[in-house]
């Protein structure tokens, strides 16, 4: 039995519990990397993050994601990247990050008169 | 019962035995997404058992239905061939039994699939996609195996060895395949030919072909394994005859 870790994404947290720490152990050797996936539900559409899984390269993790995300019909097209490959912000920086947008009204383009020729807007 | 009859639950039978050994790895599998691929190979394979059975049961037309021709056969009426009734050992092995079990099923779905047995043809297309998968699975599987560890390229060739004495039976055609319209040479070259690629990927050897070979499970000779097997498939429905939930 292979035992699973879930390892964070990104930098923040690399230190303690990262993909790129770990890979050096001899534990984290047996052990699968973790995969992002991406599935796209049909033609035109974007391909959405679906959720993760382990795998040990490319092709087992699409042939995963096939077995686990998309057996209920869900996708047409699969995009997998290895978690550690993904770099995320920090959620401590959330307020200095997102708050200052919040009383910033006027960012949205609300306060334009429109001519009535122009639909769909 | 005439040679369609027989043909089609030799089909069934294939489908629902090997579908059942794959689904004892349900919950037991190596890692949580080879649990699911493997378990959703057992679920295509007791869907393709269905379609068979019910096309089986309207030929017999004697009260048969899907679950009769399952749940109240003996061995000694079960046509499967011995691959598919060998028990689960290692993964190494489910893998390969799965990769000789799949090929041999893509080849012969593509030749049913223009048969002139409307039914057998619209089953066998449609499984042909499902199994182009599992052939894709498996032959994955092999090659990690044999082009892997030490450790795991022994476990595969110790497999190769316990399993390639079933495979000979695939292409000694029973007597009911006869009028079928199966060409066996086709059969055996194109998956002696996958086989042999495969291998070749994987970095073992294939075995000589004038090695000795077990047969008799198409005829109903069994070996002791289809009886457990059946024990454990059939109990509810011999102990309380009809019932649902």
């Amino acid at each position: 039995m292979i035992t699973i870790r879930k390892f964070y994404y990104g930098d923040y947290g690399e230190s303690k519990n990262g993909a790129a720490d770990i890979s050096s152990t001899n534990e984290a050797k047996k052990e699968w990397p973790l995969w992002e996936v991406f599935i796209r539900s049909k033609q035109g559409l974007d391909h959405k993050h679906a959720g993760s899984l382990h795998a040990a390269d490319a092709a087992m993790a699409i042939e995963n994601a096939r077995d686990v995300y998309t057996r209920r019909m869900e996708g047409v097209s699969i995009w997998v990247v290895e978690s550690k490959h993904i770099h995320a912000s920090n959620p401590d920086d959330a307020n200095a990050m997102y708050d200052p947008a919040n009383d910033k009204a006027y960012r949205h383009p609300t306060f334009y008169n429109l001519p009535d020729a122009v639909k769909h807007m | 019962m005439d040679q369609l009859t027989n043909y089609t639950l030799f089909l069934a039978d294939n489908a629902l035995i090997m579908g059942h050994r794959n689904s004892e790895w349900c919950g037991h599998g190596p890692i949580l997404e080879q649990d699911i691929a493997i378990s959703n190979i057992a679920l295509d394979l007791i869907g393709q058992a269905r379609n068979f059975y019910q096309y089986a049961a309207t030929l017999i037309d004697n009260n048969a239905t899907e679950d009769s021709l399952a749940y109240l056969r003996d061995a000694k009426e079960y046509k499967n061939c011995l691959l598919v009734e060998q028990p689960n050992a290692d993964w190494a092995q489910t893998v390969l039994k799965q990769f000789f079990f799949s090929t041999y099923q893509y080849y012969l779905y593509q030749q049913l699939q223009n048969n002139n047995d409307e039914q057998l043809k619209a089953i066998a297309a449609k499984a042909l996609k499902e199994v182009t998968y599992h052939v894709r699975w498996s032959s994955e599987w092999v090659i990690r195996l044999g082009d892997g560890t030490e450790e795991s390229k022994k476990r595969l060739l110790k497999a190769v060895d316990e399993l390639w004495m079933f495979t000979g039976e695939l292409f000694e055609p029973a007597s009911y395949e006869l009028n079928i319209n199966i060409d066996f040479i086709f059969l055996k070259e194109n998956w002696n030919k996958k086989i042999r690629s495969v291998f070749e990927e994987a970095t073992i050897d294939v075995p000589a072909e004038t090695s000795w070979y077990q047969s008799g499970g198409k005829i109903g000779n069994h070996s002791e394994h289809l009886g457990f097997i059946l024990a454990e498939m059939q109990f509810l429905q011999r102990a309380y005859p009809n019932s649902e939930w």
